[in-house]
């Protein structure tokens, strides 16, 4: 088999999975600092058991961020090892950056978070949160960061030939806010959000289905509620922005997005369709001179088809990138569109009526996870062939020393590693979720022995040895 | 050529990475110590509270290991390509292990039933195992060196990493972790469970001990050329001694039940063991034996000066803010472990 596609299905594998988890802890972050914000300023104890519950799911989806996020790291090293040679200067400088100042914060504080309860104030606690989930956003800024530099490349120049040469550094902060960083920053922090509230609806819809944890699951309904309506809504504004990033210094990546091979003429954005590729036709539902429009603000004015660049500096796997965009815009629509809609019936008292509409909120947990990897497979699929934008095949970019059967054996342990994992993650976060928030009982119930509500202390024996 | 303190940015990298990778080995050193152990505690008991000891930490401490890749992706890139794409497949097991390590210690307490626990408890100790021995192996077979072509790029077989020198060096270095993970429970630990660790803490300091002196006679008999420095320069027979001193003072230490004073002097020692091993390899990242020519040294494999002077920025920003905020979490934390309805 072809060392480049094993690396290349190995490295999307991996990053795919490794991408359901830190999103869910920058969102879910996000809901424990209002939660626990709500908790300290209200008193109100249903906010406690809220927040203590959410911190139980939070350390789960961490920790299996974390285990399949180490691998990221060295995965460049160990498959693309030409890729880190020529982009070490950078790509490695902001990686170094994400260990010392994003992952130190949030891996520091996370102890005081999870367990400190007890050991410290409530006030030192809140801190706490709030630097795991600023560790966590920061965390994203850098590896968003560095792949944005790779889609658009600017602050560098280039020194040696061949296979010597590499990208060195000439201003780190032109590296830093290349072109796209700052759009797409906002695009995956707000995507991240979405994923960890649209997790705390979809459980709360789950509990009030079937009728348990109502008075808590009532008013955290409603705050995750507000905050999906304001992020998905925010989230048009700020891909659109993404995407004009793309028509602006990616024209083929954007002409693969919606199908176009014709650069004379307009080009028209697609509810959804089909690419043949073959014979360069797209076809399906369309808004005639969309795209056009999008990018020009003029139905009519021609956008740069794929046509207009050599079929190897072209993604290729035009279909692909087409289906995912798409995919991802829906999903968006969809929860643009649940949101207002509880808002409206919100607004008129029928919030928790219909149960139909309660089985759709359990769901649209999926929605966010559906558009983050849709996203990133548009992006990435949608580079190709390059690794680095206009410099750097990805055929160029492999580990020279490392075998098909390497890769193979890697690819095979990964997978029925990952599966494994996820199967466990599934179980326990279900169990979690079905036992539901515990009312660990006020610290004077506490310190008198009076409640001991933790199921692992309940098949203990009492103490002692 | 740009200098920090007298010594060119190149070389200051350098003792930044081997700083972060010693800063790994002391923190993460007693958590993978403390997994690798587990097994010998038999009671339910007493595997919550060694995991509890060091579950609020162990994963700032595991991220010092995300920051030394960076730092050597970020510094060194061409020693980071040729390392990690050379070591692929023990690496590959090395990364399966730290995957398994981290998820047991989520998962184990997440259920009550035996069954369950018990085999998370087998994951974890093998998982912490296989860390520690996969972290000595590639070390030893670092500072022997590797096979390089003229592209630097790794020339030889994977199957070569199971030579005498590296296995020894990865029993060491599992002997080290284990010692000082004893230590460190013992800190953490009363009565009972207390006194147990205090007797498998003396049997690993014999197992580190013995384990280290077979490794370095092999050493000194048959990788000679690792010896040079220290013949070039006598002054730095000093590390070599306080090193002595510092192992000799652990088990010291451990009888007059000062444990605290252990801990530090068995922190020091491999802190010490890794200065030994930078200044044998230095200025070589991956030395190539048979093709000396082809070795990968620290100013082959740097970035530009720029870099090194942004990444020297970032470390002289970020070490100290990461250290603050760690005492704090270590302090929160300090004492006996005392269980509670938010512990594993």
């Amino acid at each position: 088999m072809d060392v480049e596609i094993l690396a290349r299905v190995q490295f999307a594998f991996t990053i795919g999975f490794h991408y359901i988890y830190p999103p869910l802890s920058i969102g879910l972050g996000l809901m424990l600092v209002i939660l626990e914000g709500l908790y300290l300023r209200t008193g109100n104890r249903i906010y406690e058991m809220a927040v203590r519950f959410w911190i139980r799911i939070f350390a789960l989806i961490f920790g299996i961020g974390v285990a399949t996020g180490i691998i990221m790291e060295f995965e460049f090293g160990t498959n693309w090892a030409t890729y880190s040679k020529y982009v070490g200067d950078i790509f490695g400088s902001a990686l170094a950056a994400e260990g010392i100042f994003a992952f130190a914060l949030e891996s520091g504080f996370l102890g005081i978070l999870i367990f400190g309860w007890n050991r410290v104030g409530p006030r030192v606690h809140f801190f706490s949160t709030i630097m795991v989930f600023f560790g966590s956003l920061f965390s994203a800024v850098w590896i968003v960061v560095a792949n944005s530099w790779q889609q658009t490349p600017a602050g560098f120049h280039i020194v040696g030939e061949g296979l010597n040469a590499r990208a060195e550094i000439t201003d780190f902060w032109a590296m830093v806010f290349n072109p796209s960083s700052v759009d797409r920053m906002l695009h995956v922090w707000v995507g991240a959000i979405l994923a960890g509230a649209f997790m705390v609806l979809s459980v709360n819809a789950w509990y009030l289905l079937h009728k348990k944890h109502e008075e808590i699951a009532r008013p955290t309904f409603k705050i995750s509620l507000i905050v999906v309506t304001i992020f998905s809504l925010m989230q048009l504004f700020i891909g659109h922005r993404s995407a004009d990033g793309v028509s602006r210094y990616q024209p083929a990546k954007l002409a693969a997005m919606e199908g176009h091979f014709d650069s004379s003429a307009r080009a028209d954005m697609y509810i959804f369709g089909y690419v043949d590729k073959k014979n360069e036709t797209t076809s399906g539902i369309k808004i005639p001179g969309g795209l056009s429009f999008l990018v020009h603000g003029d139905f009519q004015a021609p956008i740069q088809g794929l046509r207009a660049f050599k079929p190897e500096d072209r993604p290729s796997q035009v279909n692909s990138v087409f289906q995912f965009y798409h995919l991802m815009v829906a999903a968006g629509v969809a929860m643009i569109g649940l949101s207002l809609l509880g808002c409206w019936l919100w607004w008129r008292k029928k919030l928790f009526e219909y149960r139909w509409l309660l089985w759709v909120y359990a769901l649209s947990v999926l929605l966010p996870q559906l558009a983050n990897q849709a996203g990133w497979f548009t992006a990435e699929m949608g580079r190709q062939p390059w690794v680095v934008y206009g410099l750097l095949r990805t055929s160029d970019a492999l580990s020279r020393a490392v075998t098909a059967n390497q890769i193979i054996f890697s690819l095979i342990l990964f997978t029925i590693v990952y599966i494994v994992l996820f199967a466990l993650f599934l179980f326990l976060l279900n169990r979690k979720i079905q036992h539901g928030p515990v009312d660990y009982g006020t610290k004077e119930d506490i310190e008198s022995g009076a409640r001991r509500d933790n199921p692992l202390l309940e098949h203990e024996p009492a103490g002692g040895q | 050529m740009q200098t920090f303190l007298g010594l060119d940015y190149t070389t200051c990298w350098f003792l930044v990475f081997g700083a972060v990778i010693s800063g790994y080995a002391i923190l993460d050193g007693f958590d993978l110590g403390a997994g690798s152990l587990h097994l010998f505690l038999k009671k339910e008991q007493s595997r919550r509270i060694a995991m509890n000891a060091i579950g609020p930490i162990w994963d700032g401490n595991e991220v010092w290991l995300v920051i030394g890749g960076g730092a050597l992706f970020a510094g060194f890139p061409v020693a980071y390509a040729a390392i990690f794409s050379a070591f692929y497949v023990p690496f590959m097991v090395f990364l399966v292990g730290l995957i398994f390590r981290a998820v047991s210690i989520e998962f184990r307490s997440k259920e009550p039933w035996p069954w369950w626990r018990k085999s998370w408890d087998i994951v974890y100790c093998v998982a912490s195992i296989i860390i520690s021995l996969s972290l000595g192996l590639m070390l030893g077979n670092v500072v022997e060196g590797l096979p390089l072509d003229e592209h630097q790029e790794f020339a030889g077989s994977w199957l070569s990493f199971f030579n005498p020198f590296a296995i020894l060096v990865a029993i060491t270095t599992l002997a080290l972790f284990m010692m000082h993970g004893a230590i460190f429970l013992t800190m953490k630990t009363e009565n009972r469970l207390f006194v147990k660790l205090h007797v498998l803490a003396n049997n690993f300091i014999v197992f580190f001990v013995v384990s280290f002196v077979i490794t370095t006679l092999y050493t000194l008999l048959y990788i000679p050329h690792l010896s040079d420095f220290f013949k070039g320069h006598p002054v730095y027979f000093i590390i070599p001694l306080l090193m002595t001193l510092s192992i000799a003072n652990i088990p010291r230490q451990v009888k007059l039940g000062k444990y605290r004073y252990a801990f530090i002097s068995s922190a020091v020692t491999i802190a010490l063991l890794l200065i030994m091993v930078a200044l044998e390899v230095f200025p070589y990242l991956l030395y190539s034996p048979l093709r000396p020519e082809n070795s990968i040294t620290i100013y082959s494999a740097a970035s530009s000066a720029r870099t090194m002077h942004i990444l020297l920025i970032m470390a002289l920003v970020g070490t100290p803010l990461v250290g603050l905020y760690t005492s704090f979490v270590f302090w929160t934390f300090k004492g006996k472990v005392k269980l509670d309805e938010m512990s594993y």
